[in-house]
Protein backbone atom coordinates (compact mmCIF):
# COMPACT_ATOMS: atom_id res chain seq x y z
CA UNK A 1 0.00 0.00 0.00
CA UNK A 2 2.94 2.31 0.77
CA UNK A 3 4.35 1.94 -2.74
CA UNK A 4 0.84 2.43 -4.15
CA UNK A 5 0.63 5.81 -2.52
CA UNK A 6 4.10 6.67 -3.78
CA UNK A 7 3.10 5.93 -7.37
CA UNK A 8 -0.13 7.86 -6.95
CA UNK A 9 1.90 10.91 -5.97
CA UNK A 10 4.25 10.42 -8.92
CA UNK A 11 1.33 10.21 -11.37
CA UNK A 12 -0.40 13.18 -9.82
CA UNK A 13 2.72 15.36 -9.85
CA UNK A 14 3.55 14.44 -13.47
CA UNK A 15 -0.02 15.25 -14.48
CA UNK A 16 0.00 18.52 -12.57
CA UNK A 17 3.27 19.46 -14.27
CA UNK A 18 1.85 18.77 -17.72
CA UNK A 19 -1.21 20.90 -16.99
CA UNK A 20 0.42 23.76 -15.11
CA UNK A 21 3.59 24.31 -17.15
CA UNK A 22 1.67 25.58 -20.22
CA UNK A 23 -0.39 27.89 -18.01
CA UNK A 24 2.70 29.27 -16.27
CA UNK A 25 4.49 29.59 -19.60
CA UNK A 26 1.56 31.46 -21.10
CA UNK A 27 1.34 33.86 -18.16
CA UNK A 28 5.08 34.43 -18.34
CA UNK A 29 5.01 34.94 -22.10
CA UNK A 30 2.08 37.34 -21.91
CA UNK A 31 4.07 39.57 -19.52
CA UNK A 32 7.25 39.68 -21.60
CA UNK A 33 6.11 42.43 -23.96
CA UNK A 34 8.18 45.22 -22.43
CA UNK A 35 11.88 44.49 -22.89
CA UNK A 36 13.77 43.55 -19.74
CA UNK A 37 10.84 43.75 -17.32
CA UNK A 38 7.59 41.95 -16.67
CA UNK A 39 4.55 44.08 -17.39
CA UNK A 40 0.87 43.89 -18.17
CA UNK A 41 1.32 45.80 -21.43
CA UNK A 42 -0.06 42.98 -23.55
CA UNK A 43 -3.23 42.88 -21.44
CA UNK A 44 -3.62 46.65 -21.65
CA UNK A 45 -3.26 46.60 -25.42
CA UNK A 46 -5.69 43.70 -25.79
CA UNK A 47 -8.33 45.09 -23.45
CA UNK A 48 -8.03 48.53 -25.00
CA UNK A 49 -8.39 47.21 -28.54
CA UNK A 50 -11.70 48.33 -30.03
CA UNK A 51 -11.97 45.12 -32.04
CA UNK A 52 -11.50 43.06 -28.89
CA UNK A 53 -14.40 44.87 -27.23
CA UNK A 54 -16.61 44.67 -30.32
CA UNK A 55 -16.00 40.98 -31.06
CA UNK A 56 -16.21 39.99 -27.40
CA UNK A 57 -19.55 41.78 -27.01
CA UNK A 58 -20.76 40.19 -30.23
CA UNK A 59 -19.96 36.73 -28.87
CA UNK A 60 -21.51 37.48 -25.48
CA UNK A 61 -24.74 38.55 -27.17
CA UNK A 62 -24.60 35.50 -29.46
CA UNK A 63 -24.12 33.29 -26.40
CA UNK A 64 -27.12 34.84 -24.62
CA UNK A 65 -29.36 34.32 -27.64
CA UNK A 66 -28.01 30.78 -27.98
CA UNK A 67 -28.96 30.04 -24.39
CA UNK A 68 -32.47 31.48 -24.86
CA UNK A 69 -32.99 29.49 -28.06
CA UNK A 70 -31.60 26.37 -26.43
CA UNK A 71 -33.97 26.70 -23.46
CA UNK A 72 -36.96 27.32 -25.75
CA UNK A 73 -36.19 24.23 -27.80
CA UNK A 74 -35.08 21.87 -25.05
CA UNK A 75 -37.20 22.60 -21.97
CA UNK A 76 -40.67 22.03 -23.49
CA UNK A 77 -39.46 18.89 -25.27
CA UNK A 78 -37.73 17.40 -22.22
CA UNK A 79 -40.77 18.23 -20.06
CA UNK A 80 -43.24 16.78 -22.51
CA UNK A 81 -41.25 13.60 -22.89
CA UNK A 82 -41.20 13.08 -19.12
CA UNK A 83 -44.92 13.81 -18.87
CA UNK A 84 -46.52 12.22 -21.90
CA UNK A 85 -44.14 10.64 -24.38
CA UNK A 86 -41.56 8.56 -22.52
CA UNK A 87 -41.60 6.13 -25.46
CA UNK A 88 -39.79 8.58 -27.75
CA UNK A 89 -37.01 9.30 -25.24
CA UNK A 90 -34.44 7.05 -27.01
CA UNK A 91 -35.06 8.86 -30.31
CA UNK A 92 -34.63 12.28 -28.72
CA UNK A 93 -31.53 11.21 -26.81
CA UNK A 94 -30.05 9.89 -30.03
CA UNK A 95 -30.75 13.19 -31.81
CA UNK A 96 -29.23 15.24 -28.99
CA UNK A 97 -26.05 13.16 -29.26
CA UNK A 98 -25.71 13.79 -33.01
CA UNK A 99 -23.81 17.09 -32.61
CA UNK A 100 -21.07 15.07 -30.90
CA UNK A 101 -20.97 12.71 -33.89
CA UNK A 102 -21.22 15.25 -36.70
CA UNK A 103 -18.29 17.68 -36.55
CA UNK A 104 -19.23 21.37 -36.32
CA UNK A 105 -17.47 22.10 -39.57
CA UNK A 106 -19.72 19.60 -41.37
CA UNK A 107 -22.88 21.09 -39.85
CA UNK A 108 -21.96 24.62 -40.88
CA UNK A 109 -20.94 23.40 -44.35
CA UNK A 110 -24.44 21.97 -44.66
CA UNK A 111 -25.95 25.31 -43.61
CA UNK A 112 -23.91 27.21 -46.17
CA UNK A 113 -25.03 24.89 -48.95
CA UNK A 114 -28.65 24.54 -47.87
CA UNK A 115 -29.48 28.09 -46.79
CA UNK A 116 -27.51 30.03 -49.40
CA UNK A 117 -28.80 33.25 -50.93
CA UNK A 118 -30.87 31.56 -53.63
CA UNK A 119 -32.41 28.83 -51.50
CA UNK A 120 -36.02 28.93 -50.26
CA UNK A 121 -34.76 29.93 -46.80
CA UNK A 122 -31.95 32.40 -47.59
CA UNK A 123 -30.25 32.70 -44.19
CA UNK A 124 -27.09 33.97 -45.82
CA UNK A 125 -28.83 36.77 -47.71
CA UNK A 126 -28.33 39.47 -45.08
CA UNK A 127 -26.44 40.09 -41.85
CA UNK A 128 -29.37 39.72 -39.44
CA UNK A 129 -30.35 36.37 -40.90
CA UNK A 130 -26.74 35.15 -40.86
CA UNK A 131 -26.43 36.20 -37.21
CA UNK A 132 -29.58 34.18 -36.55
CA UNK A 133 -28.06 31.20 -38.38
CA UNK A 134 -24.93 31.46 -36.22
CA UNK A 135 -27.06 31.42 -33.06
CA UNK A 136 -28.96 28.43 -34.44
CA UNK A 137 -25.68 26.67 -35.16
CA UNK A 138 -24.45 27.36 -31.63
CA UNK A 139 -27.73 26.08 -30.19
CA UNK A 140 -27.15 22.88 -32.17
CA UNK A 141 -23.64 22.52 -30.75
CA UNK A 142 -24.92 23.00 -27.20
CA UNK A 143 -27.86 20.62 -27.65
CA UNK A 144 -26.15 17.59 -26.01
CA UNK A 145 -25.16 19.58 -22.91
CA UNK A 146 -28.39 21.54 -22.60
CA UNK A 147 -30.62 18.49 -22.98
CA UNK A 148 -28.65 16.43 -20.48
CA UNK A 149 -28.63 19.25 -17.94
CA UNK A 150 -32.38 19.89 -18.22
CA UNK A 151 -33.27 16.20 -18.24
CA UNK A 152 -31.21 15.62 -15.10
CA UNK A 153 -33.00 18.54 -13.46
CA UNK A 154 -36.42 17.18 -14.41
CA UNK A 155 -35.51 13.77 -13.02
CA UNK A 156 -35.25 15.20 -9.51
CA UNK A 157 -38.75 16.72 -9.47
CA UNK A 158 -42.12 15.02 -9.72
CA UNK A 159 -43.20 16.43 -13.06
CA UNK A 160 -46.58 14.71 -13.15
CA UNK A 161 -47.71 15.76 -9.68
CA UNK A 162 -46.56 19.34 -10.13
CA UNK A 163 -48.35 19.56 -13.47
CA UNK A 164 -51.59 18.15 -12.16
CA UNK A 165 -51.49 20.36 -9.08
CA UNK A 166 -51.01 23.40 -11.30
CA UNK A 167 -53.85 22.30 -13.55
CA UNK A 168 -56.19 21.84 -10.63
CA UNK A 169 -55.39 25.42 -9.65
CA UNK A 170 -56.40 26.45 -13.18
CA UNK A 171 -53.01 27.05 -14.79
CA UNK A 172 -52.63 26.82 -18.57
CA UNK A 173 -49.68 25.20 -20.35
CA UNK A 174 -47.60 28.35 -20.67
CA UNK A 175 -48.11 29.15 -16.98
CA UNK A 176 -47.17 25.62 -16.00
CA UNK A 177 -43.92 25.71 -17.97
CA UNK A 178 -42.82 29.24 -17.09
CA UNK A 179 -44.02 29.43 -13.46
CA UNK A 180 -43.94 25.86 -12.19
CA UNK A 181 -41.50 23.73 -14.19
CA UNK A 182 -38.87 26.29 -15.15
CA UNK A 183 -38.27 27.63 -11.60
CA UNK A 184 -37.87 24.06 -10.39
CA UNK A 185 -35.24 23.18 -12.99
CA UNK A 186 -33.65 26.64 -13.00
CA UNK A 187 -30.40 25.42 -11.46
CA UNK A 188 -30.08 22.71 -14.09
CA UNK A 189 -30.92 25.15 -16.88
CA UNK A 190 -28.31 27.58 -15.56
CA UNK A 191 -25.58 24.91 -15.49
CA UNK A 192 -26.44 24.10 -19.09
CA UNK A 193 -26.38 27.81 -19.85
CA UNK A 194 -22.91 28.41 -18.40
CA UNK A 195 -21.52 25.39 -20.21
CA UNK A 196 -23.06 26.73 -23.42
CA UNK A 197 -21.48 30.10 -22.71
CA UNK A 198 -18.04 28.54 -22.24
CA UNK A 199 -18.37 26.64 -25.52
CA UNK A 200 -19.78 29.50 -27.57
CA UNK A 201 -17.64 32.43 -26.41
CA UNK A 202 -14.47 31.45 -28.28
CA UNK A 203 -16.01 29.26 -30.97
CA UNK A 204 -14.06 29.60 -34.20
CA UNK A 205 -15.27 27.28 -36.96
CA UNK A 206 -18.88 28.34 -37.41
CA UNK A 207 -18.27 32.05 -36.85
CA UNK A 208 -15.38 32.06 -39.28
CA UNK A 209 -17.16 30.15 -42.05
CA UNK A 210 -20.28 32.32 -41.71
CA UNK A 211 -18.04 35.43 -41.76
CA UNK A 212 -19.30 36.76 -38.44
CA UNK A 213 -17.25 39.31 -36.45
CA UNK A 214 -17.09 37.02 -33.41
CA UNK A 215 -14.45 36.54 -30.71
CA UNK A 216 -13.09 33.23 -32.08
CA UNK A 217 -12.06 34.57 -35.51
CA UNK A 218 -10.63 37.66 -33.78
CA UNK A 219 -8.48 35.41 -31.57
CA UNK A 220 -7.25 33.51 -34.60
CA UNK A 221 -6.47 36.74 -36.42
CA UNK A 222 -4.45 38.12 -33.48
CA UNK A 223 -2.64 34.81 -33.18
CA UNK A 224 -1.54 34.99 -36.80
CA UNK A 225 -0.30 38.59 -36.56
CA UNK A 226 0.95 39.35 -33.05
CA UNK A 227 3.46 37.88 -30.62
CA UNK A 228 2.51 38.59 -26.99
CA UNK A 229 -1.15 39.51 -27.20
CA UNK A 230 -2.25 35.93 -28.02
CA UNK A 231 -0.78 34.72 -24.73
CA UNK A 232 -2.69 37.41 -22.85
CA UNK A 233 -5.86 36.40 -24.70
CA UNK A 234 -5.30 32.74 -23.85
CA UNK A 235 -5.12 33.64 -20.15
CA UNK A 236 -8.29 35.73 -20.43
CA UNK A 237 -10.06 32.85 -22.22
CA UNK A 238 -8.89 30.41 -19.57
CA UNK A 239 -10.22 32.71 -16.86
CA UNK A 240 -13.61 32.87 -18.60
CA UNK A 241 -13.81 29.07 -18.88
CA UNK A 242 -12.76 28.77 -15.24
CA UNK A 243 -15.43 31.29 -14.22
CA UNK A 244 -18.18 29.40 -16.07
CA UNK A 245 -17.17 26.05 -14.55
CA UNK A 246 -16.94 27.51 -11.05
CA UNK A 247 -20.43 28.96 -11.39
CA UNK A 248 -21.72 25.53 -12.42
CA UNK A 249 -20.05 23.97 -9.36
CA UNK A 250 -21.45 26.61 -7.03
CA UNK A 251 -24.92 26.15 -8.55
CA UNK A 252 -24.75 22.38 -8.22
CA UNK A 253 -24.38 22.82 -4.46
CA UNK A 254 -27.78 24.49 -4.39
CA UNK A 255 -29.40 21.96 -6.69
CA UNK A 256 -30.49 19.13 -4.35
CA UNK A 257 -32.00 21.50 -1.79
CA UNK A 258 -34.30 23.21 -4.24
CA UNK A 259 -35.07 20.05 -6.17
CA UNK A 260 -36.13 17.70 -3.38
CA UNK A 261 -38.38 20.21 -1.71
CA UNK A 262 -40.91 18.41 0.46
CA UNK A 263 -44.57 18.79 -0.37
CA UNK B 1 -62.17 22.07 -18.39
CA UNK B 2 -59.93 20.25 -20.79
CA UNK B 3 -57.00 20.79 -18.49
CA UNK B 4 -58.75 19.07 -15.62
CA UNK B 5 -59.17 15.87 -17.56
CA UNK B 6 -55.45 15.39 -18.06
CA UNK B 7 -54.85 12.72 -15.46
CA UNK B 8 -57.94 10.77 -16.52
CA UNK B 9 -56.72 10.75 -20.07
CA UNK B 10 -53.28 9.71 -19.02
CA UNK B 11 -54.71 6.83 -17.05
CA UNK B 12 -57.08 5.92 -19.85
CA UNK B 13 -54.15 5.95 -22.25
CA UNK B 14 -52.30 3.46 -20.11
CA UNK B 15 -55.05 0.85 -20.07
CA UNK B 16 -56.89 0.15 -23.31
CA UNK B 17 -57.10 3.26 -25.43
CA UNK B 18 -60.07 3.37 -27.76
CA UNK B 19 -58.58 3.85 -31.17
CA UNK B 20 -60.82 6.84 -31.85
CA UNK B 21 -59.68 8.79 -28.81
CA UNK B 22 -56.07 8.06 -29.64
CA UNK B 23 -56.44 9.37 -33.16
CA UNK B 24 -57.97 12.58 -31.83
CA UNK B 25 -55.31 13.06 -29.20
CA UNK B 26 -52.26 12.50 -31.32
CA UNK B 27 -51.75 16.01 -32.74
CA UNK B 28 -51.77 17.70 -29.33
CA UNK B 29 -49.56 14.94 -27.95
CA UNK B 30 -46.85 15.87 -30.42
CA UNK B 31 -47.27 19.63 -30.11
CA UNK B 32 -44.98 19.83 -27.07
CA UNK B 33 -42.04 18.19 -28.84
CA UNK B 34 -42.74 19.79 -32.22
CA UNK B 35 -40.31 22.73 -31.79
CA UNK B 36 -37.54 20.34 -30.87
CA UNK B 37 -38.13 18.06 -33.84
CA UNK B 38 -38.56 20.92 -36.31
CA UNK B 39 -35.31 22.44 -35.02
CA UNK B 40 -33.44 19.14 -35.16
CA UNK B 41 -34.66 18.27 -38.65
CA UNK B 42 -34.05 21.71 -40.14
CA UNK B 43 -30.70 22.49 -38.61
CA UNK B 44 -29.10 19.16 -37.86
CA UNK B 45 -30.52 16.32 -39.90
CA UNK B 46 -31.41 17.94 -43.24
CA UNK B 47 -28.11 19.85 -43.68
CA UNK B 48 -26.20 16.66 -42.94
CA UNK B 49 -28.33 14.59 -45.30
CA UNK B 50 -27.95 17.30 -47.94
CA UNK B 51 -24.16 16.90 -47.81
CA UNK B 52 -24.35 13.11 -47.72
CA UNK B 53 -26.58 13.04 -50.80
CA UNK B 54 -24.42 15.67 -52.48
CA UNK B 55 -21.43 13.36 -52.07
CA UNK B 56 -23.15 10.98 -54.50
CA UNK B 57 -24.10 13.58 -57.10
CA UNK B 58 -22.21 15.40 -59.82
CA UNK B 59 -22.62 19.08 -60.74
CA UNK B 60 -25.65 18.23 -62.87
CA UNK B 61 -27.35 16.47 -59.97
CA UNK B 62 -26.96 12.96 -61.38
CA UNK B 63 -25.97 9.98 -59.27
CA UNK B 64 -22.27 9.24 -59.31
CA UNK B 65 -19.57 7.50 -57.30
CA UNK B 66 -16.83 9.69 -58.74
CA UNK B 67 -16.65 11.99 -55.71
CA UNK B 68 -16.19 9.07 -53.36
CA UNK B 69 -13.60 7.60 -55.72
CA UNK B 70 -11.82 10.97 -55.81
CA UNK B 71 -11.22 10.67 -52.07
CA UNK B 72 -8.36 8.36 -53.04
CA UNK B 73 -6.36 11.32 -54.39
CA UNK B 74 -2.99 11.30 -52.61
CA UNK B 75 -3.39 14.64 -50.78
CA UNK B 76 -6.86 13.69 -49.49
CA UNK B 77 -5.72 10.24 -48.37
CA UNK B 78 -2.75 11.91 -46.67
CA UNK B 79 -5.08 14.32 -44.88
CA UNK B 80 -7.32 11.51 -43.61
CA UNK B 81 -4.30 9.49 -42.59
CA UNK B 82 -2.68 12.24 -40.54
CA UNK B 83 -6.04 13.14 -38.97
CA UNK B 84 -6.59 9.53 -37.94
CA UNK B 85 -3.04 9.28 -36.59
CA UNK B 86 -3.28 12.49 -34.54
CA UNK B 87 -6.74 11.57 -33.22
CA UNK B 88 -5.73 8.02 -32.35
CA UNK B 89 -2.42 9.01 -30.74
CA UNK B 90 -3.97 11.80 -28.68
CA UNK B 91 -6.90 9.55 -27.70
CA UNK B 92 -4.63 6.71 -26.55
CA UNK B 93 -2.15 8.92 -24.69
CA UNK B 94 -5.01 10.92 -23.19
CA UNK B 95 -6.84 7.75 -22.18
CA UNK B 96 -3.93 6.01 -20.47
CA UNK B 97 -2.69 9.16 -18.75
CA UNK B 98 -6.25 10.05 -17.75
CA UNK B 99 -6.83 6.54 -16.39
CA UNK B 100 -3.61 6.68 -14.39
CA UNK B 101 -4.56 10.04 -12.89
CA UNK B 102 -8.10 8.86 -12.16
CA UNK B 103 -6.84 5.73 -10.37
CA UNK B 104 -4.29 7.82 -8.48
CA UNK B 105 -6.87 10.27 -7.16
CA UNK B 106 -9.61 7.71 -6.42
CA UNK B 107 -7.60 4.72 -5.17
CA UNK B 108 -4.14 6.11 -4.50
CA UNK B 109 -4.74 7.23 -0.94
CA UNK B 110 -4.08 10.88 -1.78
CA UNK B 111 -5.70 13.59 0.35
CA UNK B 112 -9.34 14.32 -0.43
CA UNK B 113 -8.80 17.87 -1.60
CA UNK B 114 -6.60 16.58 -4.43
CA UNK B 115 -9.48 14.55 -5.79
CA UNK B 116 -11.94 17.43 -5.83
CA UNK B 117 -9.35 19.92 -7.09
CA UNK B 118 -8.40 17.55 -9.92
CA UNK B 119 -12.02 17.02 -10.90
CA UNK B 120 -12.73 20.76 -10.92
CA UNK B 121 -9.63 21.44 -12.95
CA UNK B 122 -10.53 18.64 -15.37
CA UNK B 123 -13.93 20.23 -15.95
CA UNK B 124 -12.22 23.46 -16.90
CA UNK B 125 -9.37 22.00 -18.96
CA UNK B 126 -11.64 19.67 -20.95
CA UNK B 127 -13.47 22.79 -22.12
CA UNK B 128 -10.33 24.81 -22.67
CA UNK B 129 -9.84 23.97 -26.32
CA UNK B 130 -9.84 25.86 -29.55
CA UNK B 131 -7.72 28.87 -30.41
CA UNK B 132 -6.55 29.87 -26.89
CA UNK B 133 -5.16 26.39 -26.26
CA UNK B 134 -2.99 26.76 -29.34
CA UNK B 135 -1.69 30.09 -27.99
CA UNK B 136 -0.83 28.47 -24.68
CA UNK B 137 1.21 25.75 -26.37
CA UNK B 138 2.96 28.21 -28.65
CA UNK B 139 3.98 30.12 -25.52
CA UNK B 140 5.23 26.87 -23.97
CA UNK B 141 6.81 24.82 -26.74
CA UNK B 142 7.11 27.32 -29.58
CA UNK B 143 10.56 28.43 -30.64
CA UNK B 144 10.56 31.13 -27.95
CA UNK B 145 8.32 29.26 -25.52
CA UNK B 146 9.17 28.97 -21.85
CA UNK B 147 9.74 25.21 -21.87
CA UNK B 148 11.88 25.40 -25.02
CA UNK B 149 14.02 28.21 -23.62
CA UNK B 150 14.37 26.63 -20.15
CA UNK B 151 15.29 23.21 -21.52
CA UNK B 152 17.98 24.87 -23.60
CA UNK B 153 19.28 27.08 -20.77
CA UNK B 154 19.21 24.48 -17.99
CA UNK B 155 20.06 21.25 -19.76
CA UNK B 156 21.50 22.49 -23.03
CA UNK B 157 18.78 20.57 -24.80
CA UNK B 158 17.61 22.33 -27.93
CA UNK B 159 14.48 20.40 -28.79
CA UNK B 160 14.12 22.14 -32.14
CA UNK B 161 17.61 21.01 -33.13
CA UNK B 162 16.47 17.47 -32.30
CA UNK B 163 13.65 17.66 -34.80
CA UNK B 164 10.79 18.68 -32.54
CA UNK B 165 8.39 21.23 -33.95
CA UNK B 166 5.14 22.42 -32.38
CA UNK B 167 3.75 22.66 -35.94
CA UNK B 168 4.07 18.93 -36.48
CA UNK B 169 2.31 15.66 -35.77
CA UNK B 170 3.76 15.37 -32.26
CA UNK B 171 3.25 19.04 -31.52
CA UNK B 172 -0.42 18.81 -32.40
CA UNK B 173 -0.85 15.50 -30.54
CA UNK B 174 0.76 16.90 -27.39
CA UNK B 175 -1.58 19.90 -27.60
CA UNK B 176 -4.72 17.79 -28.09
CA UNK B 177 -3.76 15.68 -25.06
CA UNK B 178 -4.37 18.80 -22.96
CA UNK B 179 -8.13 18.44 -23.40
CA UNK B 180 -8.15 14.66 -23.89
CA UNK B 181 -6.72 13.74 -20.46
CA UNK B 182 -9.23 15.84 -18.47
CA UNK B 183 -12.11 14.48 -20.54
CA UNK B 184 -10.94 10.95 -19.73
CA UNK B 185 -10.67 11.80 -16.02
CA UNK B 186 -14.18 13.30 -15.94
CA UNK B 187 -15.72 10.26 -17.64
CA UNK B 188 -13.72 7.44 -16.03
CA UNK B 189 -13.75 8.55 -12.37
CA UNK B 190 -17.42 7.53 -11.92
CA UNK B 191 -16.54 4.13 -13.43
CA UNK B 192 -13.73 3.63 -10.91
CA UNK B 193 -16.02 4.85 -8.12
CA UNK B 194 -18.44 2.16 -9.27
CA UNK B 195 -16.01 -0.59 -8.30
CA UNK B 196 -17.63 -1.96 -5.19
CA UNK B 197 -15.59 -2.40 -2.04
CA UNK B 198 -17.19 -5.83 -1.61
CA UNK B 199 -15.49 -7.08 -4.76
CA UNK B 200 -12.09 -6.27 -3.32
CA UNK B 201 -13.02 -7.93 -0.01
CA UNK B 202 -14.45 -10.96 -1.79
CA UNK B 203 -11.28 -11.30 -3.86
CA UNK B 204 -9.13 -11.00 -0.74
CA UNK B 205 -11.24 -13.60 1.07
CA UNK B 206 -10.71 -16.00 -1.80
CA UNK B 207 -6.97 -15.46 -1.45
CA UNK B 208 -6.36 -13.19 -4.41
CA UNK B 209 -3.24 -11.06 -4.48
CA UNK B 210 -3.51 -7.36 -5.35
CA UNK B 211 -2.24 -8.09 -8.83
CA UNK B 212 -4.85 -10.81 -9.32
CA UNK B 213 -7.58 -8.51 -8.04
CA UNK B 214 -6.61 -5.90 -10.62
CA UNK B 215 -6.15 -8.35 -13.46
CA UNK B 216 -9.29 -10.41 -12.87
CA UNK B 217 -11.75 -7.92 -11.36
CA UNK B 218 -10.84 -4.27 -11.90
CA UNK B 219 -9.61 -4.35 -15.47
CA UNK B 220 -12.47 -6.47 -16.87
CA UNK B 221 -15.03 -4.17 -15.20
CA UNK B 222 -13.42 -0.91 -16.31
CA UNK B 223 -12.42 -2.18 -19.77
CA UNK B 224 -15.66 -1.43 -21.66
CA UNK B 225 -16.01 2.12 -20.36
CA UNK B 226 -12.31 2.65 -20.97
CA UNK B 227 -12.53 1.52 -24.61
CA UNK B 228 -15.74 3.47 -25.08
CA UNK B 229 -14.08 6.63 -23.83
CA UNK B 230 -11.04 6.09 -26.07
CA UNK B 231 -13.43 6.11 -29.02
CA UNK B 232 -15.17 9.23 -27.75
CA UNK B 233 -11.81 10.97 -27.42
CA UNK B 234 -10.94 9.87 -30.95
CA UNK B 235 -14.10 11.39 -32.40
CA UNK B 236 -13.55 14.48 -30.27
CA UNK B 237 -10.11 15.07 -31.77
CA UNK B 238 -11.10 14.06 -35.29
CA UNK B 239 -13.65 16.84 -35.75
CA UNK B 240 -11.62 19.55 -34.00
CA UNK B 241 -10.21 22.27 -36.19
CA UNK B 242 -9.74 25.53 -34.27
CA UNK B 243 -6.71 24.41 -32.23
CA UNK B 244 -4.94 22.94 -35.23
CA UNK B 245 -5.72 25.90 -37.46
CA UNK B 246 -4.50 28.45 -34.91
CA UNK B 247 -1.42 26.34 -34.17
CA UNK B 248 -0.25 25.42 -37.61
CA UNK B 249 -2.18 27.58 -40.05
CA UNK B 250 -2.56 25.29 -43.01
CA UNK B 251 0.91 23.77 -42.77
CA UNK B 252 -0.42 20.56 -41.22
CA UNK B 253 -2.95 19.16 -43.65
CA UNK B 254 -5.54 17.43 -41.45
CA UNK B 255 -9.02 16.69 -42.85
CA UNK B 256 -10.96 19.47 -41.07
CA UNK B 257 -8.42 22.04 -42.29
CA UNK B 258 -8.66 20.67 -45.82
CA UNK B 259 -12.46 20.90 -45.65
CA UNK B 260 -12.19 24.41 -44.18
CA UNK B 261 -10.02 25.54 -47.09
CA UNK B 262 -12.42 23.87 -49.54
CA UNK B 263 -15.45 25.68 -48.06
CA UNK B 264 -13.64 29.04 -48.08
CA UNK B 265 -12.23 28.84 -51.57
CA UNK B 266 -13.04 25.63 -53.41
CA UNK B 267 -9.35 24.67 -53.40
CA UNK B 268 -10.20 21.25 -54.82
CA UNK B 269 -12.05 22.80 -57.77
CA UNK B 270 -15.00 20.50 -57.32
CA UNK B 271 -17.80 21.49 -54.94
CA UNK B 272 -19.07 17.94 -54.66
CA UNK B 273 -15.65 16.65 -53.63
CA UNK B 274 -16.11 18.82 -50.53
CA UNK B 275 -19.35 16.94 -49.85
CA UNK B 276 -17.47 13.67 -50.18
CA UNK B 277 -14.85 14.79 -47.64
CA UNK B 278 -17.62 15.76 -45.22
CA UNK B 279 -19.27 12.40 -45.87
CA UNK B 280 -16.02 10.63 -45.07
CA UNK B 281 -15.73 12.51 -41.77
CA UNK B 282 -19.29 11.59 -40.79
CA UNK B 283 -18.63 7.94 -41.65
CA UNK B 284 -15.52 7.84 -39.45
CA UNK B 285 -16.99 9.64 -36.43
CA UNK B 286 -20.28 7.78 -36.92
CA UNK B 287 -18.57 4.38 -36.88
CA UNK B 288 -16.59 5.46 -33.82
CA UNK B 289 -19.82 6.34 -32.03
CA UNK B 290 -21.51 3.07 -32.94
CA UNK B 291 -18.67 1.33 -31.11
CA UNK B 292 -18.93 3.83 -28.28
CA UNK B 293 -22.63 3.10 -27.73
CA UNK B 294 -21.92 -0.62 -27.89
CA UNK B 295 -19.20 -0.43 -25.25
CA UNK B 296 -21.30 1.93 -23.15
CA UNK B 297 -24.20 -0.52 -22.91
CA UNK B 298 -21.75 -3.25 -21.94
CA UNK B 299 -20.17 -1.15 -19.19
CA UNK B 300 -23.53 -0.06 -17.75
CA UNK B 301 -24.25 -3.65 -16.80
CA UNK B 302 -21.66 -3.40 -14.03
CA UNK B 303 -22.02 0.14 -12.90
CA UNK B 304 -25.61 0.16 -11.69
Amino acid sequence: MKSGRFWAWVVFILGAAYFFIPLIATVEFSMRMRRGAYSFDAYQIVLGDARFQATFMYSVVAAIFTIILGVLVVVPAAYWIRLRLPQIRPVVEFITLLPLVIPAIVIVFGYIRMYGSNSPLPFLANDTATNALLVIGYATLSLPYMYRAVDTGLRTIDVRTLTEAAQILGAGWSTIITRVILPNVLIAVLSGAFLTFAIVIGEFTMASLLNRPAFGPYLQNIGANRAYEPAALAIIAFAITWGCMSLIQILSRFAPKSANRPN
Amino acid sequence: MTDLSLSNKAIAGKTAPPSEARALRLPTQWLGVAPFFIFAVMFLILPTLYLMLGAFQNEAGEFTLENIAALSEPNIVAAYWISIKVSLASALIGAFAGLAIAIAIVRGGLPDWIRSATLTFSGVASNFAGVPLAFAFLATLGRLGLATVLLNALFGLNIYAHGFNILSFWGLTLTYVYFQIPLMVVIIVPAIDGLKKEWGEAAATLGATTAQYWRMVVIPVIWPSFLGTVILLFANAFGAIATAYALTGSSLNIVPILLYAQIRGDVLHNAHLGYAIAFGMIVITGLANVFYIWFRTRSERWLK
